[in-house]
């Protein structure tokens, strides 16, 4: 082939690619939609999405695959203690995929129902602020005047705190007002809700800017034109076209939530270590880090890693492919 | 079908008028001093629309056409002056409830049909919404069958109900943005330059339906546009906007045969036309001025070339149909109707 022979374009690759004939209509067409045919063209993509899929059910189906429950005491055996990964241990000879903690609990198992929990909070909290974010950004950039200049400048002020700053700050007014008999089992729900109110912010600015967009094109104006009101525009007019910049930072928050529960964990304020997520179990781990039983604080290191790594892969990709001037 | 023109005009326009603050913001005009600064669009202009005629306002782009059609409909308070539809007022507080009941008589075409319907909505649902939202017909199945009626008036197929905007054409989309306008059962429909988007090919079939439609339904129109080929097509009365005043206002055919405003002779001398080949032609003068800063006196008088010192001083009254001391002076002659 020529050396400057132009790239396939896409109309050509999508012939010289597998036609589905197959598919029905709708399926084929989906198959041949802008949006899966970028993921079927990048290798990056694939790859994340896989690995993330496959952490993702791993920590669903956790009570059905894990080898054990490692937070059942009747389950552990100390004899199996600080068995190294694929090693047989010397009195019991089983062997351990990513050998055990001190009390003899399977790491992998632990990392099954780590993530777990990592992931809830990282899900839930992504909702929480995508909920506060998008209702705010559209009231402001809609309404405009007062209103907007006041939600803005919160989330100005917001954004110029770290946002884990905002968590500990939530979590210290939770550790002062809660009793500490109930502090354990609220954890989950306070660490949602300090890591959702942390993010807020970058939500309602995109969706401010979006939305100001949105409203000076003129399909704006034909509802307006049939005496729509404002909130019924919003939500049946503007919303559903600011969800595309939105979903971008919904998956690269969902990395980011998910490594601010490790980090608060990390440093003792997040999950407890009866119910531990990734972050808990790299806390633990990283005791043992100059005995030599490096596994306890890598393995669940690796697995947090690789988990924000492939989501942040894949929302990288989605904010090129929904926005072709990065093309 | 057309109703006959009654005594009473459908739409009166009195004195409008709509001045824009197009100040600096306040924290910049503080900074580097200066002073507010207003741009008047709409220059009390007058008009008055019969039930059943086109109405065309033609003028350059920056002329305020378009910021007229925004008042007419509604959708932008009037600075000053006052829109009547049907004896009722569009602005004023006390006719509100009645305003409300009128408003689905009230319909608007847009300029671009890639804006005007919302891309994440099918096309059966936008030219539904009309009738849902002002509660028209109950029954869905009753919808659906008058979505897929209204469809096929624009010449479209019941089943492109189904489809997204993005899978239409921009004449389709037109036609869609069309059918929604009807399907209120509009008397009334300001086209804000409805086919200046579209291929010359696909103007003349939306504006051959618009007329069709208007003869079968009785639609009354105010057109507005930039392009006198496809005004002199549409409208049976014509004004000539410049800088935020009607400078002239006429008949369809009396404004092409007889243009008295020397701007409208500048405009109708610019337009190609077969009967001219091998003649020369006079090129439009100079730019429409700053409006901000507009000329004092006769705002055209900059580019006129019978401005004398009185253009530059006084601003001509709306007389006789055109707004220009040169023609009440008849220093320049008024070409007969052939």
């Amino acid at each position: 082939m020529d050396q400057h022979a132009p790239a396939p374009t896409r109309t050509e690759a999508a012939l010289a690619g597998t036609p589905p004939d197959r598919l029905p209509g709708a399926l084929a067409r989906a198959w041949d939609s802008d949006f899966l045919w970028s993921f079927r063209h990048s290798p990056v993509a694939i790859v994340s999405s896989l690995v993330a899929v496959a952490m993702i059910l791993a920590a669903v189906l956790a009570p059905w695959i894990s080898p054990q429950n490692p937070f059942d005491p009747a389950q552990l055996d100390l004899m199996d203690g600080l068995t190294p990964p694929m090693t047989p241990n010397e009195i019991s000879q089983r062997i351990f995929i990513l050998g055990t903690d001190p009390q003899g609990r399977d790491m992998y198992s632990a990392i099954l129902y780590g993530s777990r929990v990592s992931l809830l909070v990282g899900f839930a909290s992504v909702i929480f602020s995508m909920a506060i974010g998008i209702t705010l950004g559209l009231a402001a950039g809609y309404l405009g005047g007062r209103t907007e200049a006041l939600i803005m400048r919160i989330a100005d002020i917001q954004l110029s705190f770290p946002a884990i700053l905002v968590a500990l700050l939530v979590f210290g007014i939770f550790r002062g007002v809660v009793p500490p008999a109930q502090q354990e089992q609220a954890t989950l729900w306070v660490l949602i809700v300090a890591i959702g109110l942390s993010n807020w912010a970058q939500y309602a600015r995109t969706v401010r800017a979006t939305t100001m967009v949105e409203k000076s094109k003129v399909y704006v104006d034909a509802a307006r034109l049939i005496g729509l009101k404002s909130f019924v525009i919003m939500v049946k007019h503007v919303l559903p076209n600011v969800t595309g910049p939105v979903l971008v930072i919904a998956t690269i928050n969902l990395a980011l939530a998910i490594i601010e529960e490790a980090t608060l964990s990390f440093l003792g304020v997040g999950m407890p270590p009866t119910q531990p997520s990734l972050g808990t179990l790299i806390r633990i781990g990283q005791q043992f880090l100059f005995s030599g039983e490096l596994w306890i604080l890598a393995s669940p290191a690796l697995a947090l890693i690789l988990l924000a790594l492939s989501i942040n892969l894949l929302g990288d990709w989605l904010r090129d492919v929904l926005n072709p001037r990065l093309r | 079908m057309s109703p006959p023109a009654s005594a009473a005009p459908y739409v009166t326009v009195r004195d409008l008028r709509r001045v824009f603050d197009v100040s600096k913001p306040w924290l910049n005009r503080m900074l580097e001093g200066g002073e507010k600064q207003f741009l008047t669009a709409v220059d009390d202009i007058s008009f008055e629309i019969a039930r059943g005629e086109t109405f065309a306002l033609v003028g350059e782009s920056g002329s305020g056409k378009s910021t007229v059609a925004r008042m007419v409909v509604g959708l932008l308070p009037p600075t000053a002056g006052e829109v009547t539809i049907t004896g009722i007022s569009m602005s004023s507080a006390a006719a509100s409830a009645e305003r409300q009941r009128m408003r689905r008589r009230i319909q608007m075409i847009f300029q671009d049909p890639y804006a005007s319907l919302n891309p994440r909505w099918r096309v059966d649902r936008i030219v539904a919404e009309p009738i849902r939202a002002f509660d028209l017909i109950k029954e869905e199945r009753a919808i659906v069958a008058r979505v897929g009626e209204l469809l096929t008036l624009v010449g479209l197929h019941p089943d492109d109900g189904k489809k997204y905007p993005h899978e239409f054409s921009g004449g389709q989309r037109q036609r869609i943005a069309i059918a929604r306008a009807l399907a209120s059962n509009a008397e009334f429909i300001v086209c804000d330059e409805p086919t200046s988007a579209l291929d010359v090919s696909v103007q003349a079939q939306i504006l051959n339906l618009m007329r069709d439609l208007q003869d079968r339904l009785g639609l009354t129109y105010l057109f507005i546009s930039h392009n006198l080929a496809v005004v002199r097509h549409m409208a049976t009365r014509i004004g000539v906007m410049y800088l935020g005043r009607i400078v002239e206002i006429s008949g369809g055919h009396e404004l092409f045969a007889a243009p008295k405003h020397p701007y409208t002779r500048m405009l109708l001398d610019a337009v190609p036309d077969l009967g001219m080949t091998g003649k020369q032609r006079v090129p439009v003068q100079g730019e429409i001025p700053n409006p901000i800063d507009p000329p004092s006196g006769c705002t055209f008088n900059p580019r006129c070339p019978y401005a004398n010192d009185r253009c530059r001083r006084e601003t001509p009254p709306l007389n006789e149909g055109v707004a220009c001391h040169a023609v009440h002076e008849r220093r320049i002659d008024i070409p007969r109707a052939a």
